[in-house]
């Protein structure tokens, strides 16, 4: 293992599991009608015609209803009555530290109509981008003129959003899944047995296929939890997103780039000398082109993790939107034949979004191990270059 | 989002993209029609390589 003191190892490993969960939460929520940035310009008309009512029309209720599944909210909202406005479903902690912790349930707001107090201090969701700000006892939020940002200050939020619950529940099923496997093949005699049986040629797959080839067969253990870790984590946060329940989280750029700034510094702090020889000062290269080649290898130091969050957020994100836009293209076309084929579609469409979930963490773990195979090759890998 | 420039970015952005993954497949192909015993590297490689593709093609296309 890179760090052999297992107590040490635990707390380090615990550590990082929760380096996603301190991400702010990401500007949401879809109960106060909040538009992503991709539609943002395109309702930005429509948004000032609805009132805080419900959306009557039936191009409005679509936007609304890709907006639950794709931002991140305060509230799990299961289902909503348009008639009379009530929301079935059960709100999340909002955790905020604005000199001193306030927990209150996002319930207080009311889905971004009621001012929330709590200890004295009066918080409101803007509209326009979903963040809780401190107001005073009216809800007034003072907009810059110039920028039309608020004025008004924002304090730390930690609340737990769904979203937060969602990479909990992965990480949860997660333990469950794999402990009751591993502890399996001690009551077994070294085979699998349970439910978790089904992981084991995955993890296989993962070892002689992902890791051994890339890494190489001398160091690739060292790095086996943190592919199996991401691999899994990624295919059942990618597998949430497909249920019906809202949940977005690969498609939230900050999960992914949790995700690949962790690949950043596994890479950089494992790799050998030379690794940094190799960017800074090639072999095998003119000094002169050497000099001119170091900046571009720098820049890949950064622009390869940060591909990897750009890849698996908008293949996630941009599948949801389509998905959610054909299910909605289902209640326009109010004919039998249009609104039965986008059914068709979205069904097929759907099954394509399963395999994309494989496909990209599969991508994602294999290039963590590409990088991973880069930082710690030995000298003698020269020759195998072209 | 919606303006003419930006709608025919995104229209050379999958241009792009599908001309280089398509090349990719078709070479995929071929290379399987003359090894089928060495089909499932082939296609390991193929999906890194479209991955890839696809990954700054959507980057660029959020760009846009």
């Amino acid at each position: 293992m890179v760090i052999s003191n297992k107590p040490l190892r635990f707390i380090l490993a615990t550590f990082v599991a929760c380096l996603p969960i301190i991400s702010f939460a990401n500007s949401e929520t879809d109960s106060t009608k909040v538009q992503t940035e991709v539609t943002h310009e395109a309702v930005a008309e429509g948004h000032h015609e609805e009132a805080h009512a419900e959306p009557t029309d039936v191009k409005s209720k679509i936007k609304g209803f890709i907006n639950h599944h794709v931002l991140d909210s305060h509230d799990f909202t299961f289902t909503q009555d348009d008639v009379t406005g009530k929301h079935y479903g059960f709100s999340l902690p909002v955790i905020i530290w604005d000199n001193g912790l306030h927990v209150f349930s996002s319930a207080k707001f009311e889905h971004g109509e009621a001012v929330a107090e709590s200890n004295g201090s009066y918080y409101k969701i803007n509209h326009h981008d979903g963040k809780i700000y401190r107001t005073d006892a009216s809800g007034t939020i003072t907009e810059d003129e110039k920028t039309g940002h608020p004025k008004n200050v924002r304090p730390l939020d930690f609340s737990i959003t769904k979203t937060v619950v969602s990479i909990l529940a992965a990480a949860l099923l997660m333990f469950l899944l794999f402990s009751s496997l591993a502890r399996s093949y001690a009551k077994n005699g070294g085979i699998a047995s349970g439910a978790g049986r089904i992981f084991e040629p995955i993890v296989i797959y993962v070892r002689d296929e992902i890791a051994i080839p890339n890494i190489g067969v001398k160091h690739y253990k060292k790095y086996m939890s943190y592919l199996l870790t991401i691999f899994f984590f990624i295919l059942f946060l990618n597998i949430f997103g497909l249920t019906p329940l809202g949940i977005n989280a690969t498609g939230n750029l900050t999960i992914t780039f949790s995700l690949a700034i962790l690949t950043f510094l596994v890479t950089n702090f494992t790799a050998n000398k030379d690794y940094w020889g190799h960017i800074f000062w090639m072999p095998g290269v003119p000094k002169l082109m050497r000099i001119v080649l170091a900046p571009i290898e720098l820049l890949g130091i950064f622009i390869k993790p940060f591909s990897l969050m750009i890849r698996l957020y908008a293949n996630i994100f941009a599948g949801h939107i389509v998905l959610m836009s054909i299910i909605g293209l289902m209640f326009i076309f109010k004919s039998w034949i249009g609104s039965s084929l986008s059914f068709g579609l979205s069904f097929v469409l759907s099954i394509l979004e399963i395999l994309v979930a494989f496909l990209q963490a599969y991508i994602f773990t294999m290039l963590s191990a590409l990088y991973f195979g880069s930082a710690v090759q030995e000298h003698g890998h020269e020759e195998a270059h072209v | 989002m919606t303006t003419i420039p930006n709608i025919i970015g995104a229209g050379l952005i999958v241009i792009g993209a599908g001309l280089g993954i398509g090349r990719i497949g078709g070479s995929a192909m071929d290379a399987i029609a003359r090894q089928p015993e060495a089909s499932g590297k082939i296609q390991t490689a193929m999906l890194i390589a479209a991955a890839l593709i696809e990954g700054i093609g959507f980057a660029a296309l959020f760009a846009s």
